[in-house]
């Protein structure tokens, strides 16, 4: 038999008996980023495409959600930092091996970007607010400009949209010290998510037959992809080393087999799935099941992935002694 | 619990978020600035935790305790403390301490203690002694105690009349080990023990789990042996933390050592293994111990112990190669099964058979500096004292024997009338006693309990005295025998808290109710150990710069080579066969008799020491229950199969005679076999004021109803009890 | 580049947390929490046992995965040594580091909350002095010094006896040996 126990009584609030550090606030968080990556991509393409009759809510309307999104997004991680009043120190550094830094830096830029973006389309996509906003002096002179530079924005738009959805999986995929995390699959595998989300966002939004049709299509695809990345991603962790071949274990038998196969495989992607190709086939769903589902499906794989990941590690040490007693030292 | 907060600490940060004001004007959290950067102050100490006396220096950083760290200069701890002494700081900060004195008084029916002003206690408690004295003789008090504050009260109680005392260190201790080294070589092992472990070649620990049992000169000498590749034979049932550092284990079966120490002199004696000179020069009865142990070959040994032949020869003859650097330890807290003193004795003999007494990497001739006392009256001659109470039935007990005092205490005509007990958990110490003490509290006229806790003694008490910790007060210099003699000061580090007060004002307060002020001369303490320091050329001063002073030695500290001696025993030899005993009905030399057979389905309750805890003075002390916040019992991985248990349930242990514990944690561990199960001694209080441990853990002495007590000198052997499972559903 | 290690000869060790409570008192470490702790590992079946005891803390790895991850800075190396210090004005108590450590040693300090862990002592060795749990460890099993000089107690002791560190596997270069 091999006993591994602490000799010493250890509880360190978070870390111990299994790391617990991060839960909805930042699955939360990672969900809405590549949703908002997946937002201004679509909106940057249709405008690429000149999609404006076959698309009107994806080129024109669908840009403004992506700041809101995104600024929900930063509320939840904001939530998750201990030491809040500390937040400012994000930008007092640029730190080139932390991805973390990174994204506080992307981010930066992705806010301006959006908001030309949205003045891009807004006479177009929301004309009430826009003749509200024109009038403010200077205003209609902002809006001629930017929708003068409407595709080179889009341009601009899609690399750093796309730089978000990666970033929002290497963001955990960068830790060597979470077996589960630590494969790069799920740089992709959460941009592609991201990217389904918001095709299913389109279709919440979108009333044109076309449109739908189109953004159903889309969405399809994305989900192949996606159950490849998924696939691959358990080949790269059941090859891995010993800690990742544990690792695959939580979802393979393990504490989280449910919630992936169940609620993030099946009701996350092959319902919907299916769904969508009976509505290809002309099928009268109903409506708007599939788009929710997707949704659903994508916060689900950033929670079980936060979560398992926590899980997974390479030193586990089994406590002799009740770590609820220590309460009363409070 | 811990979640709310962590709620909390997020929406206090959201409002807080809501108004961010410029980086600059931001003021969140100051980091503790780094240690020692304030100012700090230090001051001697020696520990109290347990009895092997380090001294130590008290740090405290902006008025707050800081620290407390070993003193280089001490030969008890040569600069490092152990885990238990350097959480000393947790008793000063225990929030359950004694506040004031408590007196009992009955309410409506109901008894309870009531705060009380320190005068009216010791008022109390002078005038019952006065009655006491008038209706029954001034020789009737007794007092329990356990600690360095424990000489204030004798000094009292001496001066008063009374010269009953014990101490639980002897019958439930150390006692078999003393009287046996002492009936054999004239002199006891004493404390700290006599061990020249750093010096030995070769090491044999019978019981003994140094490295749990956290004695530091023991561990300290322990490990040099480990380090000059020393070999080390430990023979414990368990495989204790020295087993696992020992060339040889041997997983003996629980009390049959006598069998294995016979064995081993059965080899030494007719391979011819042993001392030739040393046992010619200074033993008597040598013959006669060869003749007695001729039946005991390792293969006899081998049906009793379990222990291979082999091994058992092999054992022998490497403690041969080394002697006389061959130690085998003499074990301290030894009142195991009733005939403690007999296997002390054969452990002794073997010692002498391999002439490691006297002898470098043996026993050490110990040496204190003789430092003259402060000068008081001679104290009144006693009517009678502890002899009239122990030695009717142990003539062979050199002092008290604790459970004998309480017994005397029982009863309309009682010999004893009043108690004093200090710094001794007695319910929780002698085993089985529980029923007596009810029984002295209902007799005694006055039952005074000295404590710094509301420890479960305290509750069988008329008065209940609050004394300060040690940070906190003087005592005596520490002068204890040693390979230098040294003096060392503990000197208060921090005021008293609450209403506490140190042992020496207790006593001579009451001293002065009772007009024995006389014998209590001095304002302070501080002025008796600064006369005493002049009279070896130091003084108070000195002392609190160094904390400890070394002196010279003036006599050798290994018997010289080649040359006779004269030992303390009545032969002037070291008595291998014993007169003495022989004398008073014992076998002059040891037998072994085997130990009660385990019941089907039961197990050996075994015990010691967990390196965290002092006995059940620590288990309340913040800083070392967050080490070991309870105890666990260990369960071989068969047996846990046969009872179907899992790591971490609990159970409550019973014993043979259905006496159950408290719920006590599972811990499945091939460490201790699938005969016994092991628990760590000083859990399962139950006095609701000790918040921290109350009720957490099992208490060994309350499955300890089978007492073997030693018909030589009246220990109380206690691994003779079983228990077996009870679940919790 | 001081190259600082600490090494522990688990020969010696008896697995007794003096070092727990020592670092706890030097560094008033919170109720609760812990930056160093002691593990016990037993191999075999009774009678044929090995017990080993090791005293674990942060490892101040060569190669950091805490700092790397760390966004603000906040986790840095201490003067150009491989000693991993936290600055608590430049903490977000985004927690990432303690994602990053593959042992675990890293805490959060209630209720400041921001990330605490093993200091390895620089307020005492900026002194020359031990770290706290090295001077306590009643048995000196622990030892303190510089790797960078061949004649340092940790180096000779690294040259003649058998050791290892912990996880090496993870690529962080652990500076905490221990001697076998
Ligand atoms: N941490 C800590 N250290 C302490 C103390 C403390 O409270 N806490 N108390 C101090 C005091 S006062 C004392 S007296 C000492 C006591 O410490 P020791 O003198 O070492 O006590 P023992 O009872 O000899 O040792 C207990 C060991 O005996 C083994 N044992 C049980 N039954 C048998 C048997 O039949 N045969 C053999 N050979 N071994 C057996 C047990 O498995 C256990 O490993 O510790 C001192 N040190
Ligand atoms: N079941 C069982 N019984 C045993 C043992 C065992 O292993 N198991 N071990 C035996 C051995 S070896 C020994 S030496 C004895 C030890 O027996 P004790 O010395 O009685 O052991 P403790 O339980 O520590 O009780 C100490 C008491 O002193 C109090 N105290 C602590 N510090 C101070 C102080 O500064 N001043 C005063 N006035 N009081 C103080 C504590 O609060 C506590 O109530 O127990 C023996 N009895
Ligand atoms: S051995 Fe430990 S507890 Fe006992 S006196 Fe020394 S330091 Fe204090
Ligand atoms: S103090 Fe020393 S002996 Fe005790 S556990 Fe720590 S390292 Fe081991
Ligand atoms: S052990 Fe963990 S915390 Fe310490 S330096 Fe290495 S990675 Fe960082
Ligand atoms: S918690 Fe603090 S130290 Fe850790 S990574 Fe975040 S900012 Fe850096
Ligand atoms: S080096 Fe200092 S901070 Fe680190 S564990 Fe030891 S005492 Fe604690
Ligand atoms: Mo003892």
């Amino acid at each position: 038999m091999q006993e591994v126990i602490l000799a010493t009584a250890r509880h360190n609030a978070k870390v111990d008996p299994s790391l617990g550090i991060w839960t909805w606030e930042v699955s939360v968080y990672l969900f809405l980023g590549g949703l908002t990556a997946g937002i201004m991509c679509f909106a940057a393409l249709m405008v690429l495409m000149r999609k404006d009759t076959v698309a009107p809510f994806a080129t024109n309307r669908l840009a403004l959600l992506a700041p809101i999104v995104l600024s929900l997004g930063m509320t939840t991680l904001f939530l998750d930092l201990e030491h809040k009043l500390y937040v400012f120190r994000f930008y007092t550094a640029f730190e080139v091996t932390s991805p973390m830094s990174w994204g506080a830096w992307i981010l930066v830029a992705i806010y301006p970007i959006s908001v030309l973006q949205i003045l891009s389309t807004l006479r177009v996509g929301y004309p009430g607010m826009a003749g509200y906003a024109e009038k403010l002096p200077l205003f209609s002179g902002v809006l001629d400009l930017s929708e003068r530079f409407r595709r080179p924005v889009a341009g601009v738009a899609i690399p750093f949209a796309v730089a978000l959805g990666i970033y929002t999986g290497i963001l955990l995929s960068a830790f060597s010290a979470r077996p589960f995390w630590n494969t790069g699959v799920l740089g992709p595998l959460f941009l592609v998510s991201g990217l389904s989300t918001a095709a299913a966002l389109v279709l919440l939004g979108a009333r044109e037959a076309g449109e739908k049709h189109l953004f159903t299509r889309i969405d399809l695809g994305l989900i192949g992809v996606e159950l490849m990345f998924v696939f691959l991603l358990l080949v790269n962790l059941g090859t891995g080393s010993g800690v990742q071949i544990d690792a695959a274990g939580l979802v393979l038998g393990g504490p989280y087999t449910l919630v992936f196969w169940v609620l993030f495989v099946t009701i996350g992607l092959l319902v919907p799935a299916v769904l969508e190709t009976w509505e290809m086939k002309g099928g009268r769903a109903l409506v708007y099941a599939a788009p929710i589902l997707v949704l659903f499906g994508g916060y689900v794989l950033r929670h079980v992935t936060v979560e398992a990941g926590q899980f997974s590690t390479w030193t586990h040490y089994e406590t002799q002694y009740d770590p609820a007693l220590l309460e009363r030292l409070q | 619990m811990r979640m709310n907060r962590r709620q909390f600490i997020k929406v206090s940060g959201l409002m807080t978020a809501g108004a961010i004001a410029p980086p600059v004007m931001l003021s969140g959290c100051q980091p503790r600035k780094l240690p020692g950067t304030g100012d700090v102050a230090q001051t001697p100490t020696v520990c109290d935790i347990c009895f092997w006396k380090c001294a130590g220096t008290v740090y405290a950083e902006d008025g707050q305790p800081w620290k407390v760290v070993g003193n280089e200069a001490d030969p008890h701890c040569t600069g490092r403390l152990c885990t238990r002494g350097t959480g000393g700081i947790g008793a000063y900060e225990d929030r359950d301490r004694l506040r004031q004195p408590l007196l009992r008084v009955t309410e409506n029916g109901s008894q309870t203690f009531e705060p009380v002003s320190w005068d009216e206690a010791l008022d109390f408690i002078a005038s019952r002694m006065g009655e006491i004295g008038e209706r029954h003789g001034k020789d009737r008090l007794a007092l329990l105690a356990h600690g360095s504050g424990g000489t204030h009260f004798q000094r009292l109680l001496k001066a008063w009349g009374s010269h009953a005392y014990a101490h639980p260190s002897f019958a439930q201790c150390r006692g078999p080990r003393e009287v046996a080294f002492a009936l054999t070589y004239g002199e006891g092992v004493g404390s700290p023990d006599r061990t020249d472990m750093e010096h030995s070649r070769c090491v044999v620990l019978i019981g003994s789990h140094i490295g749990e049992n956290l004695h530091n000169g023991q561990v300290q000498t322990f490990v040099d042996a480990i380090n000059q590749d020393a070999t080390l034979i430990t023979v414990d049932p368990r495989f204790s933390v020295a087993a696992g550092k020992s060339r040889y284990w041997l997983p003996i079966k629980p009390g049959t050592d006598i069998a294995l120490l016979l064995a081993w002199m059965n080899v030494l004696i007719n391979e011819g293994l042993y001392d030739k000179d040393y046992v010619e020069r200074h033993t008597i009865g040598f013959d006669r111990l060869t003749r007695h142990v001729q039946p005991f070959n390792p293969e006899w040994a081998y049906l009793e112990t379990g222990l291979d032949p082999k091994l058992i020869r092999e054992t022998a003859r490497v403690m041969a190669t080394s002697a006389p650097a061959t130690l085998v330890h003499p074990g301290r807290h030894v009142t195991w099964y009733g005939d403690d003193t007999q296997r002390g004795r054969a452990i002794a003999i073997l010692n002498a058979l391999l002439g490691s007494w006297g002898r470098k990497g043996g026993f050490y001739a110990q040496e204190k500096v003789d430092l003259p006392a402060f000068p008081v009256p001679k104290p009144p001659k006693p009517k009678t004292d502890w002899k009239a109470i122990v030695q009717p039935e142990f003539p062979l007990s050199p002092s008290g024997v604790s459970q004998k005092v309480l017994e005397a205490c029982v009863g309309p005509d009682a010999h004893l009338k009043g108690l004093f007990v200090y710094g001794t958990n007695l319910p929780y110490t002698i085993p089985n006693i529980r029923g007596t003490l009810e029984a002295v509290a209902e007799s005694l006229d006055l039952f005074v309990a000295i404590d710094t806790l509301p420890a479960e003694v305290t509750g069988y008490a008329d008065v209940i005295l609050p004394e300060c910790t040690y940070l906190e007060r003087y005592d005596d210099l520490r002068n204890s025998p040693e390979r230098v003699p040294s003096l060392a000061l503990r000197m208060p580090a921090f005021e008293p808290r609450h209403e506490t007060r140190p042992g020496w004002w207790i006593a001579k307060q009451l001293a002065g109710r009772l007009d024995l002020e006389e014998h209590f001369p001095w304002e302070d303490y501080s002025e008796v150990l600064d006369w005493q320091l002049k009279q070896v050329g130091s003084s108070l001063e000195e002392m609190r710069g160094i904390g400890v002073k070394r002196f010279p030695r003036k006599t050798p500290m290994y018997i010289p080579e080649g040359r006779d001696i004269k030992f303390r025993t009545r032969s002037g030899k070291i008595e291998l066969y014993s007169g003495m005993l022989e004398q008073h009905g014992y076998d002059p030399l040891p037998k072994y008799t085997p130990p009660d057979k385990r019941p089907e389905n039961f197990y050996h309750l075994n015990y010691g020491r967990g390196p965290a805890h002092s006995f059940g003075r620590t288990t309340n002390n913040p800083l070392l229950f967050e080490l070991m916040p309870e105890n666990a019992v260990w369960v071989n991985p068969r047996v846990a199969n046969d009872w179907s248990l899992r790591n971490g349930d609990y159970v409550r242990l019973r014993n043979t005679d259905g006496a159950t514990s408290n719920r006590v944690r599972v811990r499945i561990t091939e460490r201790t076999g699938p005969n016994a199960v092991f628990i760590v001694h000083g859990f399962g209080h139950t006095a609701k004021e000790l918040r921290l441990t109350s009720g957490v853990g099992a208490d060994d002495a309350s499955l300890m109803n089978n007492v073997k007590v030693d018909p030589i000198m009246g220990g109380t052997g206690m691994r003779a009890n079983f228990v077996t499972f009870v679940k919790e559903t | 580049m001081m190259h600082y290690a600490m090494v522990i000869d688990t020969r010696t060790c008896i697995g007794c947390g003096d070092c727990v409570v020592a670092c706890k008192t030097e560094n008033n470490v919170p109720v609760g929490l812990n930056r160093d702790w002691v593990v016990e590992a037993t191999s075999g079946t009774y009678p044929d046992l090995d017990t080993e005891f090791r005293s674990e803390r942060c490892n101040h790895c060569s190669h950091a995965t805490c700092v790397y991850v760390c966004p603000t800075g906040a986790s840095y190396y201490w003067r150009d040594t491989n000693i991993v210090l936290v600055d608590a004005d430049k903490c977000t108590g985004c927690k990432a580091c303690i994602a990053a450590c593959p042992y675990d040693a890293r805490l959060i300090m209630h209720p400041e909350g921001y990330i605490d862990k093993c200091t390895f002592c620089h307020h005492r060795v900026e002194k020359g002095l031990d770290p706290a749990c090295v001077s306590a460890c009643p048995t000196r099993c622990m030892h303190f010094g510089v790797l960078d000089d061949s004649g340092s107690v940790v180096s000779t002791l690294l040259k003649s006896r058998n050791h290892k560190t912990l996880l090496p596997e993870t690529g962080n270069e652990p500076n905490v040996y221990y001697l076998t």
